[in-house]
Order: structure tokens, then C-alpha cells, then sequence
């Protein structure tokens, strides 16, 4: 019988803890103990025997380490085969007559993938692989993914296990007491994410013991629709005379276990500090249990790297800003490669109250798949919102999807055949929720009938890929009334249709429908609420539309979503009103003698708001220029000199340098056509290695306030990247930061390669572990101690290059 | 018992907000910077999550090469640190990955506050170092031993490298997940290892 057929009526019995009775035979601290199944084959099999016998279904190999950083090529495949010799040879000697199994076990790496760590996410899917082909060409019946604490590097041995063998998968999360992860998911998040993969079977093992994991376990029953596994640890360590014991003993341990399979745990087993004890009183106390059915639970959602995002009776929020489309500051980022700038515009999103972002970096002249990779890994270290990815190329929706840390929304599909079977194996391999516009070859139908029906169609075609309904969101198409005024009545009734007949939740772009109009916020708000009210789940909007936020925020009061009004109560508050800004205006006159303009007063007392609003009105009557050369340059020199001075502190010379370009950028955006008074180019990097890039930061946000040209090449930069980058633009200078003692090596290399390749250049180092003689000792033009000395040095380059 | 990892976890230790200041770069007045400083403290406050792993190993010297139970040190700064020493504590501390994850963010809108960030870790961790270092002088008073000052690899003549032994003996990915890069740096970065020294004398 296939373990899969088992698991759907019976109880799965699992193994206990390996490492406690290794120990107890004599591995030694730090000895890698995956040897021992060559070197101690007998005893390694002995306490898989006594698994079996203790009424284990599933036993795990000794491989929780077993992979190629911690092993060559050849001993690994020693070690996998003797491993799962050793499984087999206990199962076939042991006198239980229960059905068993074997399962390839896989631990984490122990690296930590990037951006937290420096490990990459395709390296982690490779070293998975190994392991994995191994398994599975040495004849393990199931791969056990376990103790994953990283849900990106769970994905990792996911896909990996996935694309390297057709075994079934059981995935195993440890959980802190916080009932999180460590890098930050909930138990929904990840049902989301392991479900949309495909994992046979999920859950819980390690951390803590079965009370403890209760919680976590009871998320897992609530969002799973595949089996549960729990295999918890025997409590907590403690000393006792001068033995370690686990504090919670075999009877007690089976009682607890026993209350999560009556409530639904389908596979269940110990981790740490349990013993074939463990597993015989699991057994003996959960015999006459009858298995719970696991159900299908019909969940639409989403997920990050924290949390899960439900498409329920609660309206979805989809901010559409990160979209080149009629943006033209938007299009010069995309293209000059400014991830920053697509960064702050999902932060700003966020703090609008957004739930999920869209993310279409689509231009003709970028290499959108490179593009869309990086903006979806660079948006989920930053954000912790899901994402949407928006794209029609699938090379690039393969890439996004792949990268992306959790079930994502795909935008989007159609009734096209074409469209179709281009996205939706996408979907079924890598996860996702799945936007499906109701048209089709012949176009969008005019009627809700018509749309119900490519709607039907959709489904039909995703259910031969295995995709189910609820993976799949309509949207039914929002066309401008002024084309045609029964435009929106026909979208309105197609939801209410697809929400009725198909039970399926639906997704608006709101904003077409006002296309044509005058004052559009004010139609795009009342198409929502009406929408809302005929079953809307989404809908793909402007967070900073006034209108819109208006209405969800009424909408979720009225509708009862929110306790107590209170989240309308706070919105209303924060709505802007005319007499405050009279009475900043007031305070402003009364110290502004200090300053020479209100302007400088702002720039120097860091008040971001204030400088760009400032500026804007200055606008009115100044030349831009002006505005930099007699207002802003002197505003920041005043702090500099303090800060020199040490009169003024760091944060407070970052808060002037964070006015003074909230007011360069307005000054960039009504400066069309002016050349701007940008100084000599200023390339900047932190070097390979080394990923402490604050002190980087700063010293680029002070350049680029004094006109510089800087090209930030980011942290962990290799030599040759920095040198390509001085070389292509004939970088006058180039600054290099280092933090660790151990990363200098790696500026000094670069050093030499720049004197190499871009000799002409003035290189200025800093960081936390230089000093002025470490400096001349690795070749620096010149040592800064701080942000402003890089700043004087730079501005001296600059003039002798006028010369 | 020796050899055996134990974990702990801890709830956020009391916060010096002097501490914070001195690690932005502050060294005087700065009031205006409260409200900032205060804002940031309660948005880290949700994202702090303390873990200590720790083991015991007996200490051996022959004058040259300390034997610390896990591994051999030629350190002379070490040794002298641990001179008269039987016993070691062995520990890693990590104030969690959220704080890293709020620099990052704040680095690309507002670099004060991820320099407040860092300032915050900062002052976490080693707030965090204090209280365990704390518990253990505790736990050695009751058998009327004394501790020595924590020492950590970097320190002195220590070599980072040490790190790698120091990873494995004490499982710091599985107990608190603290991880290691290839340059040796740690992950989460607002994390410290160390050896305590438990002597008699």
C-alpha cells in the first residue's frame, strides 16, 4: 500500500529522537554523526529497529546533515545509501507486523539565505538536490523534510525535493515559543505555501514539547487540507544530578499527543529527548482513537514570509502603484535600475494600509525577467506584505514565483488557450492564487452572462492541471461608462453571478471605470462601495486615493468588520484639516528670526514634511536652482559644521540630510528639461563579504545631497563589479566600506584591481574596523573618519577636476 | 551536566535608552531626537525576540595550548582571561532576526532611523549578554564560584575562526536560529558568542 492511501485511514506512527541516543552510545560533541552510519551501521540500525518495534510506520535515516556542504560528492552518496540500507535491513528484521516505510530525512543547511545571510536561494534548491536524487535513486518510499525554522529555505527543499524525485514529501516546521518561525511565518503562511507546492503532509516537530506546540498545531488543522504531522520534543531539557533529562516523561507525552490526533494530527512521532519509550505509550494510548478525516478546506489565500492573507467576507486591498504604466519618474527608475525608488513606493503603500502589492516592472527596453527577480526579492526583504506579480511574460512570472518567499498572487490569466497553458503549470509547480480575466479570444463579453461563462471555462481548463477553485480569483473587468453606460452595471452584476453560481471570490482594477471623466476619484469611490455590497472580495486600487480609502474604511465599519468603529475612528482623525496647518503656519513665524528662510529652519531641523511642501511653494516665485545654491546647500552646510563641530549628533545630521532630499526631490520633478548641477560621479559599494551597509548609506544620502553622481553598488560587491562600474563611467572617485576585520582583505583586492583597471580614480575608504594607517597600508587615496569627511574630500576631488 | 545544549529564552531585558543614544552617535543633549528615539524603541519593542543556547566544558592549560573542551586555542588573551579557571560557559545569544529585517527596511527611506535601529540592536544584545552573564553569576555564587568577564572570538588574539567550532558544538541554527556565513559574520547580526570563565579563586 502507497503511504499516501495509508495515511488517508489510518493513524501514521512516526519515529523519535535519534540525537539523545546517539549520544548515550558515545558520538562524540561536534562529531558529525551521519558517519556513523558507515562506521556504526549495527548500532544505527538497532535504534531503528527498535522503532519499528515500538510501532513506527515511517523511520527516518540518519541524514540531518547529510548534504555537499557538509560532505564531498562520494561521501555523501556512501552515507545516504548505507543510511537507507540501515532503515530498510531494521524494518525487514523487526518482529512488528505493522505496514513501514522509509523516509529520506533532510535538515536545514544551517546557512541562512540571502538578504539575511549569504547564502542563495537557487544554491540552497541545488545542495537540496543532491540529497534528494540520492534518496531517491537509493530507494527511500518518502523524502521528510524537517526541523526548517527558515520558511525560504523550506521552499527550497521543497521545489528541490519536487523537481528530483516523484516520492511523496512530508514537510516539518519548528516553531519558537511564539508560535512563529524564526525568520517570522505563522502556521497559515506556511499551510499556504507547503499546500500550494504540493507536500503530502505538514506540520509541526522540535522546539517544545506536545503542550507547548498545541497551538501552533491547532493553526495547522484549521488552514490544512492534507494531513498534520507532529512530532514534538520529550519538554525542555533540564539537569538532574548530573544527568540531562527531558521534563516531560513517555506517559504524559502519549496523553498530550493523543489530544491532538483526537482533534485531527494524522501522522504522529517525537523529536529531542524522546526514545522508543516515547513512541510505544504513543502507540499503546492512541490505539483505540479513530482517526479524524482530514477535509478540504476551501481557503482562498495568500501568503509572505509572515502571514497568510484570506480572501473572505473582508474586502482585500491591492495597491497598483508599483507600475510603470503612465508614470514617467517611475519608467527612469525601471530604467536606470533605482530598486530604492520601487522599494519606497511599496513601503508608502504599506503605510497606507494596503494588504497586498502588485508588482509590474514591465518596460520594453529593461530585461523584465532579471528586473522582476530582483524587485521580488528586494520587496519581501523589506515589506511584509504578499505580492502580486504582474506580468504577461512567463519567463518572468517563473522567475518572479520561484524567488518569491510564499504563496503569491498571479496576475494574470484569461479564457485564451494560449494564456492558459502558458501560466497555469506555473501555478500548480510553484503555488499561487490565480487572477483570471473573463475574456477570451473573441473578446470581453458585454453581458455578465457571457463572462460567467469564460469564468466556467477557466475553471474547467485549471482543474485539468490539478489547480482548484479556490486557487483561482475572477476578475470580471471594470470598463470605462463612458464608453459605455451599462458598462459598470453589467461588471457589478458579473460578480454578484460569479460570487452566486460559482462560489468563487472576484477582483477589480476599480480605476478603468471612470476612465474619460472628470474628478475620477469621486466615481472610482462609488463603483467600490457598490461593488463591495454585490460581493467583491479585492480590489487592485490607489491607497493614496482619498475616495477609495473613504470608502473601504466606511465600508468595513458598516459592513461590521470593524469592533468598536475603531479603525474608522483613527482614519477619520488622521483626515487633514484646515485649522491645524494655520496653526503650524503660526508657530513656524514665531521662530523663524533664528533662520534665514523657513526652508533652511526645515532642512536644518530635519523636518521632511516641511522641506518639500517648502519647496514647493517656493517653486512658485524661484528658479530651482536657486533654491539648492542659496537655500538648501547653506541649510546643510550649517549642520555640517555643527556636525564637525560636534555640536550636532549623527541621527540629527540624517534627519537634515532626509529633509533636504524629500526637498531635492520635488525640485527633480518640476526640473524637466534643466540640466541639473550634478557634480563628478561617485561610485559606492560595501565590500565582498561583508553586508554591514548602514555607514554606506549615509555617507551616499549626504553625497547625493551635495550634487553628487553616486552609483551605490550595494553590499557584498565584488572587486570586479566595482571596477567595471569605475571603468564604465570614468568615476572620478570611488568609495569602499568595510565593518568586519575579516572583509578588509576583500577592500584591499579591490583597491588593487582598481589601480589596475581605473587608475585615474581617487579611492576614499571608512568603516568601523579602519583607521588612517590601515588606510595607506591597503593603497586608499584617503581614510574618512565620517559621512562629512567623505563629503569635504569628494567636494575637493571635484574642484581640482575643474582645473 | 557537560556537553549538553541548553536553550533559553528570555524576555526583553530593561531598555538604556542612554545606551541607545551613545551607539547613534549621540554624547550630549539631544532632545529633540526623544520623540524619534522613542518611536523607533516601541516598533522594535514587537520584534525583539531573545534566545541564549549554552553548554559547560571543562578548561584545561598547559601553559600554551588551552583546551576549552570543544576546541584548542593558542590564544594568549584567552588564556590569561581563564587563568585559574576549571569550568567554561559557552554561549550564544541572538536578539532575533526582526531587527535586521526593520534596518533593512529603514535603510531605504530613512537612514536615521535605521541608524536607530542599529543603535537599538546594539543595546539589545548586549542588554541581553548582561542578563544571562547575570543568571550565571547567579548560579555560581550558590556554589561559591566566581565568573570571569565574558570573552568573545575577535576579542584580543581570539580568532574569529573559532566561530566555526563554536557553531557546531552548540547546534546554534537548530537551538536559536543563529546562523554563520562564509566571511564568518553572524545571522541575525544583532547576535554574540562567547566563553565565561568559572573559577574558584
Amino acid at each position: 500500500m502507497k503511504i499516501t492511501e495509508y495515511i488517508k485511514e489510518n493513524i501514521l506512527y512516526l519515529d523519535g529522537g535519534l540525537g539523545t541516543l546517539l549520544q548515550a552510545e558515545g558520538l562524540a560533541p561536534g562529531e558529525l554523526p551521519e558517519l556513523w552510519n558507515i562506521t556504526h551501521a549495527e548500532k544505527i540500525r538497532k535504534i531503528h529497529r527498535d522503532y519499528y518495534n515500538s510501532g513506527s510506520n515511517l523511520v527516518n535515516t540518519n541524514t540531518f546533515g547529510a548534504n555537499i556542504l557538509k560532505f564531498s560528492k562520494e561521501e555523501l552518496e556512501k552515507i545516504v545509501c548505507s543510511a537507507i540500507a540501515n532503515v530498510r535491513a531494521a524494518a525487514e528484521e523487526s518482529v512488528a507486523t505493522q505496514p513501514k516505510w522509509v523516509a529520506l530525512d533532510i535538515g536545514p543547511t544551517g546557512r541562512m539565505l540571502k538578504p539575511y545571510g549569504d547564502f542563495d536561494f537557487e544554491d540552497a534548491v541545488a545542495v537540496f538536490a543532491e540529497t534528494v536524487k540520492l534518496g531517491a535513486k537509493y530507494g527511500a518510499d518518502v523524502i521528510f523534510i524537517e526541523t526548517m525554522n527558515d520558511s525560504y529555505e523550506t521552499k527550497a527543499a521543497l521545489l528541490a525535493a519536487k523537481e528530483n524525485s516523484s516520492l511523496p514529501v512530508f514537510v516539518s516546521n519548528a516553531y519558537g515559543a511564539d508560535g512563529k518561525l524564526m525568520t517570522g511565518a505563522s502556521p497559515a503562511a506556511m499551510v499556504a505555501l507547503l499546500e500550494g507546492m504540493g507536500a503530502d503532509a505538514i506540520g509541526v516537530n522540535c522546539s517544545l514539547g506536545p503542550k507547548a506546540l498545541g497551538a501552533v498545531v491547532e493553526e495547522y488543522l484549521r488552514y490544512a487540507s492534507v494531513p498534520v504531522i507532529l512530532k514534538p520534543n520529550a519538554g525542555l531539557p533540564k539537569v538532574v544530578g548530573s544527568k540531562t533529562v527531558y521534563d516531560v516523561m513517555p506517559e504524559e507525552f502519549a496523553v498530550d499527543v493523543c489530544e491532538l490526533i483526537g482533534k485531527g494530527v494524522r501522522a504522529a512521532g517525537g523529536c529531542c529527548g524522546t526514545t522508543p519509550e516515547y513512541i510505544s505509550a504513543l502507540t499503546r494510548a492512541s490505539a483505540d482513537i479513530k482517526p479524524v478525516e482530514t477535509t478540504k478546506k476551501n481557503i482562498t489565500c495568500v501568503s509572505s514570509y509572515t502571514h497568510a492573507v484570506v480572501f473572505d467576507e473582508e474586502p482585500v486591498l491591492i495597491g497598483e502603484r508599483i507600475n510603470p504604466t503612465g508614470k514617467k519618474r517611475f519608467k527612469e527608475a525601471l530604467k536606470a535600475h533605482d530598486i530604492d525608488y520601487i522599494l519606497k513606493e511599496g513601503i508608502a503603500q504599506e503605510e497606507k494600509g494596503v494588504h497586498i502589492l502588485d508588482v509590474n516592472v514591465g518596460l520594453p527596453e529593461i530585461d523584465e525577467v532579471e528586473m522582476i527577480k530582483t524587485a521580488v526579492c528586494e520587496l519581501q526583504a523589506i515589506t511584509n506584505l504578499p505580492l502580486q506579480i504582474d506580468t504577461s511574460d512567463p519567463k518572468a512570472m517563473e522567475a518572479a514565483l520561484r524567488r518569491y518567499n510564499g504563496k503569491a498572487m498571479i496576475n494574470s490569466i484569461n479564457g485564451k488557450k494560449e494564456s492558459m497553458e502558458a501560466v497555469l503549470p506555473l501555478a500548480k509547480k510553484y503555488g499561487g492564487l490565480v487572477v483570471a480575466l473573463t475574456l477570451d479570444e473573441s473578446g470581453i463579453p458585454a453581458s455578465a452572462e457571457g463572462r460567467l461563462e469564460i469564468a466556467k471555462k477557466i475553471l474547467a481548463e485549471a482543474e485539468k492541471y490539478g489547480i482548484e477553485k479556490e486557487d483561482i480569483i475572477f476578475d470580471p473587468l471594470a470598463l470605462t461608462i463612458s464608453a459605455d453606460n451599462k458598462a459598470a452595471r453589467e461588471t457589478l452584476r458579473a460578480v454578484r453571478l460569479i460570487r452566486t453560481e460559482l462560489g468563487c471570490h472576484t477582483s477589480l482594477g476599480v480605476s478603468n471605470v471612470s476612465f474619460g471623466l472628470p474628478e475620477r476619484d469621486m466615481v472610482n469611490g462609488t463603483f467600490f462601495a457598490l461593488a463591495l455590497s454585490g460581493g467583491l472580495s479585492a480590489a487592485i486600487m490607489n491607497p493614496y486615493s482619498a475616495e477609495m480609502m473613504k470608502t473601504y474604511r466606511t465600508y468595513r465599519a458598516l459592513a461590521g468588520f470593524d469592533d468598536n468603529c475603531a479603525e474608522y475612528i483613527e482614519f477619520a482623525s488622521s483626515m487633514p484639516k484646515q485649522v491645524s496647518v494655520a496653526a503650524e503656519t503660526r508657530t513656524q513665524t514665531s521662530q523663524k528670526e533664528e533662520f534665514a528662510s523657513e526652508l533652511q529652519r526645515a532642512v536644518v531641523k530635519g523636518l521632511k514634511e516641511q522641506a518639500a511642501k517648502l519647496t514647493l511653494s517656493m517653486l512658485a516665485e524661484n528658479a530651482p536652482l536657486d533654491i539648492v545654491q542659496c537655500e538648501i546647500i547653506p541649510a546643510l552646510n550649517t549642520v555640517g559644521v555643527g556636525f564637525e563641530n560636534k555640536t550636532v549628533y549623527l541621527p540629527q545630521l540624517l534627519m537634515s540630510a532626509e529633509a533636504a532630499k524629500a526637498a531635492f526631490e520635488v525640485i527633480k520633478a518640476n526640473m524637466s528639461g534643466e540640466k541639473s548641477t550634478n557634480k563628478c560621479a561617485f561610485v559606492i559599494a560595501t565590500v565582498k563579504g561583508d553586508i554591514h551597509d548602514i555607514g554606506k548609506n549615509i555617507v551616499k544620502l549626504l553625497l547625493e545631497n551635495y550634487g553628487f553622481a553616486v552609483t551605490d553598488l550595494g553590499r557584498d560587491v565584488a572587486p570586479e563589479a566595482v571596477a567595471a562600474e569605475a571603468v564604465r563611467l570614468r568615476a572620478p572617485l570611488v568609495g569602499l566600506s568595510a565593518l568586519m576585520t575579516t572583509t578588509v582583505p576583500a577592500m584591499e583586492e579591490t583597491i588593487v584591481l582598481l589601480r589596475k583597471e581605473a587608475p585615474w580614480c581617487k579611492i576614499v575608504v571608512g568603516g568601523a574596523v579602519l583607521n588612517r594607517e590601515y588606510a595607506d597600508a591597503i593603497g586608499a587615496d584617503k581614510y574618512a573618519a565620517d559621512a562629512m569627511e567623505t563629503v569635504r574630500y569628494a567636494e575637493e576631488i571635484n574642484e581640482s577636476l575643474g582645473k | 551536566m557537560e556537553n549538553t545544549v541548553y536553550t533559553k529564552i528570555y524576555a526583553p531585558p530593561h531598555l538604556n535608552k542612554r545606551e541607545i543614544l551613545r551607539y547613534a552617535g549621540v554624547r550630549g543633549d539631544a532632545p529633540e531626537l526623544e520623540a524619534l528615539i522613542d518611536a523607533c524603541i516601541a516598533e522594535a519593542e514587537r520584534e525583539v525576540a531573545c534566545k541564549v543556547c549554552f553548554a559547560y566544558f571543562s578548561v584545561k592549560s598547559d601553559g600554551e595550548t588551552l583546551d576549552l573542551g570543544f576546541t584548542k586555542t593558542n590564544s594568549v588573551h584567552l588564556r590569561k582571561n581563564l587563568l585559574g579557571c576549571e569550568s567554561i560557559v559557552l554561549f550564544a545569544a541572538t536578539v532575533g532576526l526582526g531587527i535586521d529585517r526593520l534596518i533593512t527596511r529603514y535603510s531605504k527611506v530613512s537612514p536615521v532611523k535605521a541608524l536607530i535601529f542599529q543603535a537599538i540592536g546594539a543595546e539589545r544584545i548586549e542588554s541581553l549578554c548582561e542578563v544571562f552573564a547575570c543568571d550565571v553569576q547567579k548560579e555560581c555564587d550558590e556554589s561559591g564560584l566566581t565568573v570571569r568577564p565574558r570573552f568573545s572570538p575577535g576579542y584580543g588574539d581570539l580568532p574569529l575562526e573559532i566561530q566555526k567550532e563554536i557553531f557546531a558544538v552548540l547546534d546554534c541554527p537548530r537551538k536559536i536560529g543563529l546562523s554563520l556565513n562564509s566571511s564568518l559574520l553572524m545571522s541575525p547580526t544583532k547576535s554574540v558568542t562567547a566563553i565565561i570563565g568559572i573559577t574558584s579563586e
